[in-house]
């Protein structure tokens, strides 16, 4: 599986409040959470977003509430993949529970530039900014988190 | 090698001997949590993989708490969703408008949760039960949908700092106080993915409703739980309230800490976090002088009576600011009802805030108090996160219940000691 697609920068502690504003929480349809999402952080984001674009982030990306959400809003707007230094913990398990592809690399979310073009390999966990050549690794999941992904998110690895 | 609390816990529930950080496992579920706006979510998951059964109909608890009584038709949709889930699967626990209160005062307040539980909520704070010493850690819909259905949860087992708390807090100091200067401290994701451990003499001197309070805000430091050892403290709060048998787990002596931080509280001065971000802390004494619109009182961080009787304590025989509007919500329909009973409902009133039914409401920004551009709140609640209350450039300053009622009687952040002996 591989993403490619053109980056969204953010900085440290991007938080689901700005991610999806509470007032759009009264629904659960992605279409409409993806109208809204990054709104309070950059309101051109679902503008400029196009499909495979990829979102990189520094430390705690994804911090505060359990908003699940925060990962359908970023996935139905069309990102491929999110790359940060971290992410809080449960935006982290409801990312890999609901199928938005997430790597940890701090070296290529300190690098890469907004704007920048960039391909990732989810199967190496290698990144690649097409912009200027360099490449990073991200680590690779362990094979029970695998498991999930590889069926599609948690509630298709739990159903026989 | 030796577990913390949280690890043993966990063991017990996976059903093994041991476990070590890192490790991933599978435990099984005392309770599934959900809320108004969550269940929604998690039932179109449960829904969407041919589920046709839960559990167990009494391990689940559903809570209306959010937007409601309904701020409007989509809340109320949301809502309908969750009740004719909660009628269908015939669930024990389901909170509707009326018997509700905000999900994580009302849970312990009711006895669903306890000592040695294993728990997971499809809310953030749902690390508050950490407060009896219990492992509980907020989750997602799916993960939610998943734990109705199989009554169990995949975790990767934390490591842990250890918090040790010493000494007796002054008057006008509480829980709020202590969990804002360590988030001050270590910042927001200084506990990151792992526990939070609190321990020392100076808990002797923390009552459940300050243990709640640190548990709750666990997870602004980042934390999976945070956790507190089960004591006569506790086993008086659960004494003919908890539903089920308290099972106490201890930590080894011989426990692993990634780190020890240990906290004065005779030395702690009351709190506030400024703008953005819960981390952001200053003492009263460098925080005085902020003019404020809005002072919330209130939420799953500071809506217990004990919250209630400290605002009231402050706003008794006093006003409201000219220019300020002061919100006071209890948690629950209980705390609502003492109140009334002890005669605080009348405190509030007469000081000209406003008292109101239990609901989120303002915390998230959701209604009862959202805030408008360029204006300022003090507020009890946990996260002062950009346009949280509303207005994207608006603000919010985290403090205790004191401070946020001292400050809606001068309208600007204040010292509940510099009012003293003033009217
Ligand atoms: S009071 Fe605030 S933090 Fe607590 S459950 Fe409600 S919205 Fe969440």
């Amino acid at each position: 599986m591989n993403a490619h697609g053109k980056v969204h920068r953010y900085g440290d502690n991007v938080d689901t409040d700005v991610i999806i504003p509470a007032r759009y929480l009264n629904t659960s349809s992605h279409a409409e959470l993806a109208a809204h999402c990054m709104e309070d952080i950059d309101r051109d984001f679902v503008k400029k977003v196009k499909p495979g674009d990829i979102i990189v982030a520094g430390r705690n990306f994804g911090c505060g509430s359990s908003r699940e959400h925060a990962p359908i809003a970023i996935k139905a707007s069309g990102v491929s993949c999110v790359i940060a230094c971290s992410f809080a913990r449960i935006f982290f398990r409801n990312s890999i529970n609901i199928g938005l592809p997430i790597l940890e690399c701090a070296d290529a979310a300190q690098a890469i530039a907004d704007g920048d073009e960039v391909e990732v390999d989810f199967d190496t966990g290698a990144i690649k900014d097409v912009t200027n050549g360099k490449t990073y690794r991200a680590q690779p999941y362990p094979p029970f988190l695998q498991n999930i992904i590889a069926k599609g998110g948690l509630l298709n690895s739990i159903v026989k | 090698m030796g577990m913390t609390m949280t690890q043993k816990i966990l063991a017990a529930h996976a059903g093994l001997p041991e476990v070590t950080a890192g490790q991933l496992i599978e435990a099984k579920l005392d309770l599934v949590l959900g809320n108004d706006i969550t269940s929604p979510v998690a039932i179109d998951e449960f829904e969407k993989c041919g589920a046709d059964s839960v559990f167990d109909r009494g391990r689940i608890a559903l809570v209306m708490d959010h937007f409601t009584p309904n701020k409007d038709i989509k809340s109320a949709q949301q809502c309908l969703r969750t009740r004719t889930f909660a009628h269908r699967y015939d669930i024990t626990n389901f909170f509707d408008v009326g018997r509700m209160g905000i999900e994580h005062a009302l849970l312990p307040e009711q006895g669903l949760v306890g000592p040695g539980d294993c728990i997971i909520g499809a809310d953030s704070h749902t690390c508050t039960y950490g407060a009896l010493g219990a492992f509980s850690t907020g989750v997602g819909s799916t993960d939610m949908a998943a734990g109705m259905i199989t009554g169990k949860a995949w975790f990767k087992v934390p490591s842990a700092i250890r918090v040790v708390l010493t000494g007796k807090p002054k008057k006008w100091v509480g829980g709020k106080d202590v969990i804002l200067h360590l988030i001050g401290q270590i910042g927001v994701d200084g506990a990151l993915y792992r526990s939070l451990e609190f321990t020392g003499e100076g808990l002797k001197s923390l009552g459940m409703a300050d243990r709640l309070t640190i548990a709750n805000m666990a997870i602004e430091a980042g934390a999976k739980n945070g956790i507190f050892p089960v004591d006569e403290i506790t086993e008086e709060y659960v004494e003919g309230r908890f539903q089920r048998k308290p099972v106490v787990y201890t930590a080894d002596e011989d426990a692993e800490y990634d780190e020890t931080i240990t906290i004065d509280l005779s030395a702690l001065r009351p709190v506030v976090a400024f703008p953005h971000l819960p981390s952001n802390t200053k003492t009263i004494d460098e925080a005085k002088g902020v003019k404020i619109d809005q002072s919330v009182i209130g939420s799953c961080t500071n809506g217990r009576i004990e919250d209630m009787r400290a605002a009231a304590e402050v706003l008794r025989g006093r006003k409201v600011a000219d220019g300020v509007r002061c919100i006071v919500i209890p948690a629950t329909q209980q705390v609502y009802l003492d109140c009334i009973r002890e005669g605080l409902a009348e405190v509030f009133v007469e000081a000209g805030a406003v008292f109101s039914t239990p609901t989120c409401g303002p915390c998230l920004g959701g209604h009862m108090g959202v805030l408008a551009q360029g204006e300022r709140a003090v507020s009890t609640t946990n996260r002062n996160f950009v346009g949280r209350m509303g207005h994207v450039d608006s603000e919010v300053y985290l403090a205790g219940p004191a401070v946020a009622a001292a400050s809606a009687v001068t309208g600007c952040l204040t010292d509940p000691a510099d009012l003293e002996g003033r009217n």
